[in-house]
């Protein structure tokens, strides 16, 4: 067996981002190692953005420590910049320009000579599967292909650390599935990558360790099945009532038993060992639900635990 | 020294190295481990971008996006030329002589021209600088993806202004040339017509570019008609100073075309003078300001 030596690429320890009076990131500690997915799970406005762009040295730290591949984002960003690849969150992708022609001036603008650009232009456009695209222009190609060529364009430079911020969000679920192929290949490459989200899917998917991020701090942190464990049930019963007996519903089942219960405009959840008993003794009390059904917890019950609300509203 | 340390990574590692580590075995174990193991360099020596090369590859941008373009910028020289044509040529029949720089009468042409050539390099400059950066700051999104490289803002707008510059100094040249083929050169002083007009073009394309950082919509560029085009008509491009009444002639004195116009006049006409030197200098101050300013607004808007 090899021994992995855990080598911290980004250490945070109280960063904080204000823009005037409005604190956008609070204080967070979070330390990012080579080769692992590191995930920034939260709703819109939460602060990931933000967090993302410091670790990008575009944005400066207002106070807090920050440390980037041993460098600080201020003094050394230039350097640190050269080693990032960096997918954010809207596509910046130049549109006066062929698909290739953007991998191909974007590697000058890290300084590397022509012929290794073209090199890796063709083998990154095969990866992110454009190739038969390669002379098109930006505009017409759908969301998911520009966010795939935004992938490859963040890859020209072979960048230690991958950043990508929502890299799936408003594609259509193929679309999707597509781009989290080529971001699971990454991984599996052992290439470093850290991305924010607000699927729970998508950070169940792809992090080997996540936080929590809502309203600007982070509620909690760990690999999602330490997360589950720690805040959720291993099993969900989901209920459905008619809308006029809801609450009353709700109610009575808050009288059940000790278990958490989180109702919903339209759900009822009950956070259990065993959902099929639980579904009994619901049963028990002469309540007969329109739809139930039981499954796993997922990250999703852990923020709803975490913070009272949904990740998506 | 991220080269070095990477030893033996093929062209490009991400994807092949880290593959072959993870598919075959003895060889993989070594990749692996150079690539967990393998200490980071500090971050201060890889500066390997010097500060000109960031705005040469901007440039190189430039070139590669306008390539297909180049007629629309062939033919912004046009313009400058058919003021020469009717105005030179044609209000020249009318005026006859006035008085040049040394205060000896000349032909209207020979007078017109280098003023002329002065707007030329100005406007050639302003394209760019103002419209085009604009369009790249605001829809194109050029900048936000440059700076997430190691190219800084500094580098963007001597990059762009570079770039503008460029223009500029191409129609000053075709000018030029135009003026000695139609005869109006008559000093070899006009061969410094040409460093000039990028002086010109450099002083005009940085202060273009500052003021488009502080546009907020295409709305906003009425603005910069609204002073383009009185520093055309008035900056003694068309007639001497002596035309105006003191206090306006004062006021004119101090803008900044008058300075490209006199020098540019003087030079043509083979009449310099000491007072080129500080005009020359009020430019590159401009210019030099300019640049400062726009690199710090691109930081301010786009790195906040
Ligand atoms: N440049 C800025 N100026 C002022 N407020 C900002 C700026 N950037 C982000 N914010 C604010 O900071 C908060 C967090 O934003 P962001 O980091 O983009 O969150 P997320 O990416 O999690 O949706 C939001 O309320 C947003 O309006
Ligand atoms: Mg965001």
């Amino acid at each position: 067996m090899l021994r992995r030596v855990p080598e911290v690429l980004v250490r945070a320890r109280g960063l904080t981002k204000r823009f005037g009076a409005f604190t956008a990131v609070d204080g967070i500690d979070f330390d990012l190692f080579r080769g692992e997915a590191f995930g920034f799970l939260g709703p819109n406005g939460a602060g990931k953005s933000s967090t993302m762009r410091m670790i990008g040295c575009v944005s400066p730290p207002t106070s807090g420590e920050l440390t980037i591949l041993g460098g600080d984002p201020v003094r050394d960003g230039v350097a640190i910049r050269g080693r990032l690849g960096v997918v954010p969150q809207e596509d910046t992708l130049d549109i006066e320009l062929t698909v290739r022609e953007n991998l191909l001036v974007y590697g000058r603008y890290f300084g590397l000579p022509r012929k290794l650009i073209a090199e890796r232009a063709d083998q990154l456009l095969e990866f992110v599967q454009l190739t038969d695209r390669a002379d098109s222009k930006v505009d017409p190609l759908s969301g998911g292909m520009k966010r795939r060529l935004v992938i490859a364009r963040s890859l020209v430079n072979d960048p230690d650390i991958l950043i990508l911020d929502e890299p799936t969000t408003g594609l259509d679920p193929q679309a999707r599935h597509v781009v989290w192929d080529r971001l699971y290949r990454l991984k599996q490459r052992g290439v470093t990558l850290i991305l924010t989200t607000h699927y729970m899917d998508e950070a169940e998917q792809l992090c080997d360790r996540l936080v929590v991020m809502d309203r600007a701090r982070i509620a909690a942190a760990g690999t999602p099945r330490e997360l589950i464990e720690a805040y959720s049930s291993p099993e969900v019963l989901e209920l459905r009532f008619a809308p006029e007996v809801h609450e009353a519903a709700a109610e009575k089942i808050k009288d059940l038993g000790t278990e958490r219960i989180e109702a919903t405009a339209d759900r009822i959840m009950l956070y259990v060992d065993d959902g099929d008993e639980a579904l009994e003794r619901v049963r028990g009390t002469g309540l007969e639900p329109l739809a139930s059904f039981v499954r796993r917890s997922t990250l999703e019950d852990v923020f709803l635990r975490l913070t009272g609300r949904r990740l998506i509203d | 020294m991220s080269d070095v340390s990477r030893g033996d990574d093929p062209p490009y590692p991400p994807v092949r190295a880290r593959s072959q580590a993870i598919v075959s075995g003895a060889r993989a174990e070594t990749v692996i481990r150079s690539g967990y193991q393998r200490v980071l360099p500090p971050v201060g020596d890889l500066r390997r971008l010097k500060s000109g090369a960031g705005s040469l590859r901007l440039i190189e941008r430039h070139v590669r996006a306008y390539r297909h373009l180049w007629l629309v910028f062939a033919s912004g020289i046009t313009e400058p030329l058919f003021y020469l044509l009717s105005i030179g040529i044609g209000l020249g029949v009318l005026v006859g002589k006035v008085p040049g720089p040394g205060g000896q009468l000349v032909p209207y042409r020979e007078f017109v021209a280098p003023g002329l050539l002065a707007v030329s390099a100005m406007n050639g400059a302003m394209y760019d600088s103002t419209f085009n950066v604009f369009f790249r700051l605001k829809y194109d999104k050029l900048y936000d993806a440059v700076l997430a490289t190691p190219i800084r803002p500094l580098q963007v707008a001597l990059g762009e202004i570079g770039w503008a510059l460029l223009r500029g100094v191409l129609y000053a040249v075709a000018f030029t040339l135009v003026m000695a083929i139609m005869g109006l050169v008559t000093s070899w002083w006009a061969l410094l017509a040409v460093p000039v007009a990028v002086v010109i073009g450099f002083a005009f394309a940085a202060a273009g570019m500052a003021a488009t950082t502080y546009m907020r919509s295409w709305q906003d560029f009425d603005y910069v008609i609204l002073v383009s085009v009185p520093l055309f008509l008035f900056s003694t491009t068309f007639y001497p100073l002596s035309v105006y009444p003191r206090v306006v002639g004062v006021i004119v004195e101090c803008t900044p075309l008058y300075q490209g116009v006199t020098l540019l006049r003087d030079l043509v006409l083979g009449a310099p003078g000491p007072d080129l030197i500080w005009r020359a200098a009020y430019l590159v101050v401009m210019g030099v300001a300019g640049v400062a300013l726009a690199a710090r607004r691109i930081a301010r808007l786009l790195l906040p």
